[in-house]
């Protein structure tokens, strides 16, 4: 099957993947970690430790807050020192656990050595109950919690399981070392969540510009032989990797507005999820660390580094064995480019879904002076959802919410197409994530009052 | 970790390279063929019409903003630049120099700068000069006589561009045959169109400013398409009727201010739809009235009147038209 993309919008950013041939190497472990209650989407985590406890590393230091939450594992072994409020990235306090690293004692029950399991158990209860008790969500952005996507509400039927190899934005190399380094083990966990989604199909699909990764995965998936899973070459367009584009690229199925994909049958996951699922299934080894990528514009090589790190390594520690800040950096993000959040407190610990240390330049990312809109007419073209990002700007200014309802301000995936596009530099995607909250306030408080008026009704 | 300071703002964090001002840089490279074409024909008077229309826009832009409007001058993203060179372009070489001034005064402090300036104004700034100057000065407007050239031009065709002559002829009576031979030059020759102000001159530099635009992705094609196909497709059913009195589709393309028209002025981002859709209507509208100005109006072409009416309707085509959303039907 030839190339495939989504059917509208998207920009075509340059590449910029400097770090590309930089193996994974293990990052040193720190004096101390600092493990984050919120690394996932829902409800915090509730932490079952308190100072003083000893621990190892793969012991549950956290259980799920609720429904949406996820279990938190030690990622060293040591003593806890505190649990108390921290500041997260943006400055935000959030309840760590603090714990002293003391050597590098592992939980006896997790199998640590290099070999490959592939054969998959068959009882679907049991690897659910191991996806969740190791704590996997997911690794593309959004950090669900992985059980949680795999099974499907009463009524819905997965018939595709994608696997996300896209990694769109540019900068970012972790998903493509995982993918030329572990190919085997991300088809196993590919195999592992089709196998729970009752043998649904499986694409995996890979951007043409990671032709290294689509030969590794397409020989994995060779070797290994499972039934119908197959890779998708996916034409290079950003935001590609965003869920509802992905869908929309392989299977030309679009999910409605305010729905999800498995209303269309469709569950994604990110190649580096595929790659904990594997883990955790086969090798019970809990969510502790990932692969995060430490690069930039203009920095010298030699500060280029993709790291296995161990979730809750502070990132100053992250960048100090990284060879230091450079310089020429004037903004520090934390993940891609254009959906990465920027760094406010260097102190900030990685969670588990850090996927990168970026560097930015004052040229590349100091914002110009906004201008006038010239009606160009670009933010609308480069908008994946279809949007009109000059009028959603205009009705926000104007304070307009039943308009910016209509013109569907609460389906702006926040990808940064129309800001990266538009030449009177408006800053359009600020405007029109407040529009959005806004526009999201206003439907969630009238389901809540038809709900009332519902029951009271009943009564 | 050191205590520099590091700029903190949401997403994305990088921008395509892009401004007002590399577009507008775009299309001045794009009419820049044009412009050399129309000076090496008509000389130093083209010249000095190209530089006191495009003088006077941007002064006036930069005077006004600054002592009148009291706000930061615009001049630095060239939109003036622009309004100057499609000014000039539109205007005949042996127009007096201080009524190419008048023109950029409509433009910049008429057309433009009133309604909020860049963005924000309604009619395309150099047509509202030019049609401003049509209606006041008719006889300057329409004297068409060739200045002395850099490079000698073969057949030329002095006092009045083919077009009004043969508009002429046709009011007053006489067949396309009967005017070709009274006159003694052939199709090919009112093709060539020496004697056409200086912008319509060369369809061949105007095509390659288009596509260099298309090519950088300033312009879309769809609203230029849509009135050459208009033209083309009520000139075929006219002409095929009526050979003798209607003319055919190649030449009313080519002559007139069809081209510089529908490649420069139509397309303008402020004055056009911006959804496609819209802006087909948008374009078969400016066809449809060009081509009835031709054949039954006063003047010789209409494409500056064309454009300058489907500019009112370019508020609702927006209102009206908007595109597909992912996901709702
Ligand atoms: S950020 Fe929102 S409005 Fe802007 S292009 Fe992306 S989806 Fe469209
Ligand atoms: S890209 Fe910017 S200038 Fe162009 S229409 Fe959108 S908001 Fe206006």
């Amino acid at each position: 099957m030839g190339k495939v993309t989504f059917s509208r919008g998207g920009i075509h950013p340059r590449d910029c993947k400097y770090a590309r041939e930089c193996a994974i190497e293990e990052l040193p472990l720190p004096k101390t970690v600092y493990v984050s209650m919120v690394q996932h989407l829902g409800a915090p985590a509730k932490p079952l430790v308190a100072p003083g406890d000893s621990v190892k590393v793969g012991q549950v230091i956290a259980e799920p807050g609720g429904f949406i939450s996820a279990f938190i594992h030690s990622p060293v072994s040591g003593t806890v020192k505190g649990i108390a409020p921290r500041k997260n990235l943006a400055g935000d306090p959030v309840m760590h656990v603090e714990i002293a690293v003391e050597g590098d004692e592992w939980d006896p029950a997790i199998d640590r050595s290099g070999d490959l399991v592939t054969d998959i158990p068959d009882d679907k209860a049991l690897i659910l109950g191991r996806i969740k008790a190791c704590g996997v969500v997911g690794l593309g952005g959004a950090t669900f919690p992985t059980h949680v996507k795999l099974s499907p509400p009463p009524g819905k039927v997965a018939d595709c399981l994608i696997i996300n190899g896209s990694e769109c934005e540019p900068f970012l190399t972790s998903d493509y070392r995982i993918m030329i380094e572990r190919p085997k083990e991300v088809v196993v966990g590919a195999a592992i969540m089709q196998k729970v989604l009752d043998g649904c199909h499986c694409v995996i699909g890979i951007e043409e510009n990671k032709p290294e990764a689509i030969a590794a995965i397409r020989a994995a998936v060779a070797e290994l032989g499972y039934p119908d899973i197959r890779v998708q070459v996916l034409r290079k367009r950003y935001p590609q990797g965003g869920e509802k584009q992905l869908i929309d690229a392989v299977l030309h199925r679009q999910v409605g507005s305010g729905g999800l994909p498995i209303d269309v049958g469709a569950v994604v996951q990110n190649v580096t999820t595929s790659f904990a699922v594997y883990e955790a299934v086969q090798k019970n080894k809990p969510l502790i660390s990932n692969i995060l990528t430490v690069t930039g514009d203009k920095i010298p090589a030699k500060l280029q580094h993709n790291y296995l790190f161990r979730i809750g390594v502070p990132l100053s520690f992250v960048m100090e064995q990284a060879g230091g800040i450079p310089d020429t950096a004037a903004k520090i993000v934390s993940g891609g480019p254009m959906m990465g959040k920027a760094v406010s407190n260097l102190d900030a610990t990685t969670v588990k879904g850090t996927a990168a240390v970026l560097y930015l330049s004052e040229a590349a990312t100091r914002r110009q002076k906004e201008s006038h809109c010239i009606r160009c007419g670009k933010c609308a073209d480069a908008c994946p959802m279809g949007l009109e990002p000059f009028l959603l700007n205009r009705l926000y200014k104007a304070a307009d919410l039943e308009a910016l309802e209509k013109n569907a301000a609460q389906d702006c995936i926040e990808c940064g197409c129309c800001l990266y596009s538009c030449p009177a530099h408006i800053p359009l995607l600020d405007h029109i994530r407040q529009a959005k909250g806004q526009v999201m306030g206003v439907i969630r408080a009238r389901a809540a009052a038809a709900k009332a008026a519902a029951e009271a009704k009943k009564q | 970790m050191d205590n520099k300071k590091y700029i903190v703002s949401p997403s994305p964090h990088i921008h395509a390279d892009i401004s007002t001002t590399s577009v507008m840089r775009d299309v001045i490279i794009a009419l820049s063929p044009a412009a050399v074409v129309a000076i090496l024909v008509y000389g130093w008077a083209e010249l000095l019409v190209l530089l006191v229309s495009i003088v006077s826009c941007v002064l006036l832009e930069w005077a006004v903003t600054r002592w009148m409007m009291k706000r930061p001058s615009t001049v630095g993203d060239l939109s003036a630049v622009v309004t100057g060179l499609l000014l000039a372009l539109n205007l005949p070489s042996a127009i007096p120099l201080w009524i190419v001034f008048i023109g950029a005064v409509v433009a910049i402090c008429v057309a433009k700068l009133p309604f909020g300036g860049i963005g924000q104004n309604v009619f395309n700034p150099a047509i509202t000069g030019r049609v401003f100057l049509l209606v006041s000065f008719p006889a300057q407007m329409t004297n068409w006589t060739p200045t002395p050239g850099f490079v000698p031009v073969p057949d030329a065709v002095s006092g009045a561009t083919p077009l009004s002559l043969l508009k002429e002829a046709l009011k007053g009576g006489s067949t396309i045959p009967q005017f070709l031979a009274s006159n003694d030059f052939s199709m090919s020759s009112l093709l060539w169109d020496i004697g056409a102000s200086a912008g319509e001159l060369s369809a061949g530099a105007l095509l390659i400013g288009f596509i260099y635009l298309l090519i950088r992705r300033v312009v879309k094609p769809w609203i230029p398409l849509s009135i050459l196909g208009t033209m083309a497709l009520i000139s075929v059913v006219f002409h095929t009727v009526n050979p003798d009195i209607y003319t055919g589709p190649v030449f009313n393309i080519m002559t007139g201010g069809t081209l510089l028209g529908a490649f420069f002025m139509a397309t303008d981002y402020v004055t056009s739809p911006m959804n496609v859709w819209g802006g087909v209507i948008f374009g078969v509208g400016i066809g449809l009235i060009d081509m009835m100005i031709r054949y039954f109006g006063a003047y010789p072409e209409g494409m500056s009147f064309a454009i300058l009416l489907m500019n009112c309707t370019v508020p609702l085509l927006n209102r009206w038209f908007h595109q597909k959303k992912y996901g709702r039907t």
